[in-house]
């Protein structure tokens, strides 16, 4: 909150003479408390890392081939030759075992995050009113969304890792001989679905999503425990709510471009 | 605030919850989510698939952004501050594509 000078209220359009003072402390002229505006700060170079490894992404996949039926036959196998159509990769689903579902665990996830972004500014709204309870409800609701997202990704990581049965058989060259080596699921060194960077690029941007995730999950378990045990309530307002929403927005934004262009397209 | 100076709520003095916009933009958001999907499954891979995903993308981004997080009504100069920068991962884009082509070209022919 701006500390207050001599004038009760010190906004940009409230008085001629602060438009000289704008920018010189004492008001907010962005509107926003510092807090709030640091946390924008931080978001935006929180995108500039997402955008590098996303851009990245694309600059290693743009280097490889793509599955071309006319040379490589016209049903999609599992090849280092080429990069991978991403929905041969992402076909398995919980509880399915053996069905060719492409995408739908992964659109699961997306909607999970995306109703748990909704309960997050559901929070925010009952913060505005100072309902303690609905902020509490809906708080937990949002825990529980980003503990089921967390879920998922693991599951959707242990089923990367150790592949499908049948695995792929690769051709390489040790020591001047090519030979043949079926291999199963992925590392950070071999990957059955295609070339290594392909699962290398997986883990890192999922991982690093998944971290965010993780720390929002820890930050909105620290705004409940506040919210409930009646602090915001005796300070008088909910900003931490909205602050730490922001947060939350943004990991669910993160996965929406995910989503996109590592998934769909 | 000093309708609010006791920790516990009294029934009477909590206003009604307003929550249209929200479910309206959870609407959107999942709407355009299925039309994805769809589009995965019925259209073939290629630039014309992209490019509605892109833009799908985008639409996506702007309700997050500017309902969820606010920013749509927020102050012209706090808008401006977020949204400028990402000129910057355009270029990071723009320069990168080009450059993967080329060692495409260079290392597979």
């Amino acid at each position: 909150m701006a500390a207050t000078v001599t004038h009760d209220t010190l906004t940009t359009d409230s008085d001629a003479i602060f438009d000289k003072k704008t920018w010189m402390g004492g008001v907010e002229p962005m509107k926003v408390s510092y807090g709030k505006l640091m946390m924008w700060f931080f978001l935006i170079s929180d995108t500039f890392t997402f955008s590098a490894l996303l851009v990245t992404y694309g600059l290693i996949r743009f280097s490889y081939p793509a599955w071309d039926p006319a040379i490589y036959g016209e049903v999609f196998k599992f090849s280092n030759l080429y990069w991978p159509t991403p929905e041969m990769v992402y076909a398995a689903v919980p509880f399915l075992h053996g069905v060719h579902a492409p995408l739908i665990f992964v659109g699961i996830m997306t909607f999970i995050l995306i109703f748990s972004s909704v309960t997050m500014v559901l929070a925010v709204e009952a913060g505005h009113r100072m309902d303690q309870a609905d902020v509490e409800k809906y708080m937990l609701w949002t825990i529980l969304g980003g503990f089921t997202f967390l879920g998922s990704q693991a599951w959707e990581w242990s089923h990367f890792i150790h592949g499908t049965e049948t695995g792929t058989t690769i051709s390489e060259i040790v020591n001047g001989q090519t030979i043949q080596r079926t291999i199963f699921g992925a590392n950070l060194v071999e990957n059955q679905y295609g070339p290594p960077a392909f699962a290398d690029l997986f883990f890192f941007i999922t991982g690093f999503h998944g971290t965010h995730v993780f720390s929002g999950v820890i930050l909105n378990i620290l705004i409940f425990y506040r919210a409930a045990t009646g602090l915001y309530a005796r300070r008088g307002h909910y900003e931490m709510v909205e602050k730490v929403g922001l947060y939350w927005h943004f990991v669910d934004l993160v996965w929406v471009f995910v989503f996109t262009f590592f998934y769909l397209v | 605030m000093s309708d609010h100076t006791h920790g516990t709520h009294e029934v009477g003095e909590i206003p009604p919850a307003n929550t249209g916009a929200i479910w309206r933009t959870f609407w959107i958001l999942s709407a355009i989510t299925a039309v994805e999907f769809t589009l995965a499954y019925l259209m073939k891979a290629g630039g014309l698939r992209t490019s509605f995903f892109v833009i799908m993308t985008l639409v996506k981004a702007f309700y997050i952004v500017g309902e969820f997080m606010h920013l749509k009504h927020e102050v012209k100069s706090l808008i401006w501050a977020i949204v400028v920068p990402i000129v910057f991962v355009i270029w990071l884009l723009v320069a990168l594509m080009t450059e993967g082509a080329w060692i495409g070209i260079s290392v597979f022919g």
